[in-house]
């Protein structure tokens, strides 16, 4: 039914979002490439010489690029770990039928909505100070010593941090995904005698496989980029204790001024959250065909 | 569910699942508590402050008068809402046209877009931050509204999307087969048919831009910080600051927890690209 005029018409309402989006992608990107094969700090004024892939060769060969990795690495899966487990259990536990669900959903879905800044700054001082926070308080009532979160275990106190913030984005999909599941069947596998872990084994994981891929696709793009809370908590260390990829990029290119160098780290930065990409648009993909 | 349950099986679920529930929300609560008493209460142990301190509002005015609190709010109104409102402008019509007239390469252009939001914003950071410079838009809300338009300008055009394609097409038809003119067929059968799914969209992008903690914190210095980086100012803190820190939070939190309460089925919606309803 689409005629020629509506289809000229088309292209004239679609063309703002494309050339926007595409300056946003593109303009940026060439630079950051372009940067990454310059010796290009800021301090030092100056012409700025094509030197190869230095940049590259310095930022990957620098120990705190490995420790970084690492760290990332740790961050990612520790935060998927806790939040896709968490949030499948806690999805089965709010489909349960009880009093006041409204409510309690609420609850469990609030911190979402706090903002990085916000979450860094209340757990490091009124949850987690050795001395004054009530995880502290809790540990003395129990006669234990208080844990010093963020000098002996910094990277896992960032990764429960942010945990609790994500959290419940897992357990709001995977309860939305629950709840398209056919009750009669699971009552017709329970009659037949199936036991609980073989209907949550053979029915509802099955069924939750999707949405549980779709969250750990996205919260791994989102996770990749953690930032303020590392900013606003630790400033990345003690050392490099928790510094991941996305702050290395910070420090170098904002607080060294070096341009080059944080440009190559920010091309890194890029491939890999291509990798993790890639399988998340032909998820989606694959919806939309449908 | 088609059986009977138990009462004392609900109590039961009850109990559980709301611990459960109310651990998770404590951390909010405890602010919300601490907001309200003085700075030398606010140190005391848990059960101390709860029973044996009175209420202030003390550090509301004392975060106010510490650093212009109701400038920084303004900034995350300004810029949330004016990166929403002008990425809907931009989308709008985008969205339209792909709803609507369908062509080969529709399915393709949506993949595209969604593809920008993969960009990790470290990725280029370093040549906006430059660009910014070299046109004098760091640390002003211009620039931030630009910034928070254009990255949120795919999640916008995708949620419109989705909501559009769910008007059936035939409707136009009978509306224009009736005789109803271009003005009435926008006005009484486009619009309510379309309203609902962008005002969550609005919803769910102003949530989106107040809570972003990239681009406001490495953008902005003073002028044009909104509460995500004036918050970020207590890392550094002088003295006591518990109560006055939750004040400040509280103020910055609870807009958005508003919101966000009212926004719950769209945020799964529009946060997976529609691939979980």
């Amino acid at each position: 039914m689409a005629t020629k005029a509506s289809r000229s018409a088309a292209r004239w309402m679609i063309s703002p979002s494309v050339v926007l989006l595409l300056g946003w992608m593109i303009v940026p990107l060439a630079l950051t490439l372009y940067f990454s094969f310059l010796r290009y700090n800021l301090l030092m004024p100056g012409d700025n010489p094509f030197v190869g892939w230095e940049n590259y060769y310095w930022f990957v060969t620098d120990p705190s690029f490995s420790d970084a990795m690492v760290n990332t690495l740790i961050l990612v899966g520790g935060i998927l770990l806790i939040t896709t487990i968490g949030g499948i259990g806690l999805a089965l536990l709010l489909d349960r039928p009880m009093f006041g669900q409204g409510i309690i959903r609420i609850m469990v879905i609030a911190p979402f909505f706090v903002m990085p800044t916000v979450s860094g700054l209340v757990w490091k001082n009124m949850m987690m100070n050795p001395v004054n926070g009530v995880l502290a308080w809790i540990a003395s009532v129990f006669g234990a010593q208080p844990v010093d979160f963020f000098g002996d275990i910094p990277l896992l106190s960032i990764v429960l941090i942010v945990s609790w913030m994500w959290l419940p984005f897992a357990t709001l999909i995977l309860f939305t995904a629950l709840q398209s599941m056919d009750q009669e069947q699971l009552e017709a596998a329970e009659m037949d005698g199936a036991s609980w872990v073989n209907r949550f084994f053979y029915l509802i994981l099955p069924h939750m496989a999707r949405s549980i891929t779709v969250v750990v696709l996205i919260q791994t793009i989102f996770l990749l980029a953690t930032f303020a809370e590392i900013l606003v908590t630790t400033n990345g260390g003690p050392g490099t204790a928790t510094t991941n990829l996305t702050y290395l990029v910070y420090v170098s290119s904002l607080l060294q001024y070096d341009v080059g160098m944080g440009s190559a780290g920010g091309v890194i930065a890029i491939i890999l959250a291509n990798i993790v990409a890639i399988f998340l648009m032909r998820m989606i993909g694959k919806n939309l065909d449908a | 569910m088609a059986r009977a349950v138990s009462f004392n099986k609900k109590l039961v679920n009850t109990l559980i699942v709301g611990l459960i529930g109310f651990l998770i929300f404590f951390p909010i609560l405890w602010i919300l508590i601490l907001a309200f008493k003085t700075e030398n209460d606010a140190i005391k142990a848990p059960l101390e402050v709860l029973f044996n301190t009175g209420w202030t509002l003390e550090s509301f005015t004392t975060v106010q008068g510490r650093s212009d609190y109701f400038k920084h709010f303004s900034n995350s109104v300004i810029i949330s809402v004016g990166s929403t409102l002008l990425g809907l402008l931009i989308a709008v019509p985008a969205a339209w046209a792909m709803a609507f007239v369908p062509g080969k390469n529709t399915r393709n252009l949506l993949m595209w877009m969604l593809s920008t939001k993969m960009l990790p914003p470290v990725g280029v950071l370093v040549p906006i931050y430059l660009i910014f410079r070299d046109l004098s838009l760091l640390d002003t809300r211009t620039g931030l509204v630009i910034v928070l338009t254009l990255m949120n300008l795919p999640i916008i055009v995708w949620m419109l999307y989705t909501y559009f394609r769910e008007i059936p097409g035939e409707i136009l038809e009978a509306a224009r087969m009736d005789g109803a003119s271009l003005k009435d067929e926008v006005l009484y059968v486009l619009a309510p048919m379309a309203i609902p799914g962008m005002a969550s969209t609005v919803l769910l992008n102003i949530i989106l831009a107040w809570n972003e903690a990239f681009w406001t914190l490495n953008l902005t210095s003073a002028n044009a910080a909104p509460l995500t980086a004036f918050i970020a100012s207590y890392s550094s803190p002088e003295g006591l600051f518990y109560a006055k820190l939750s004040a400040a939070s509280i103020m910055a939190i609870a807009p958005i927890l508003i919101m966000g309460w009212f926004s719950q089925k769209q945020l799964v919606r529009g946060l997976t690209f529609g691939a979980v309803k």
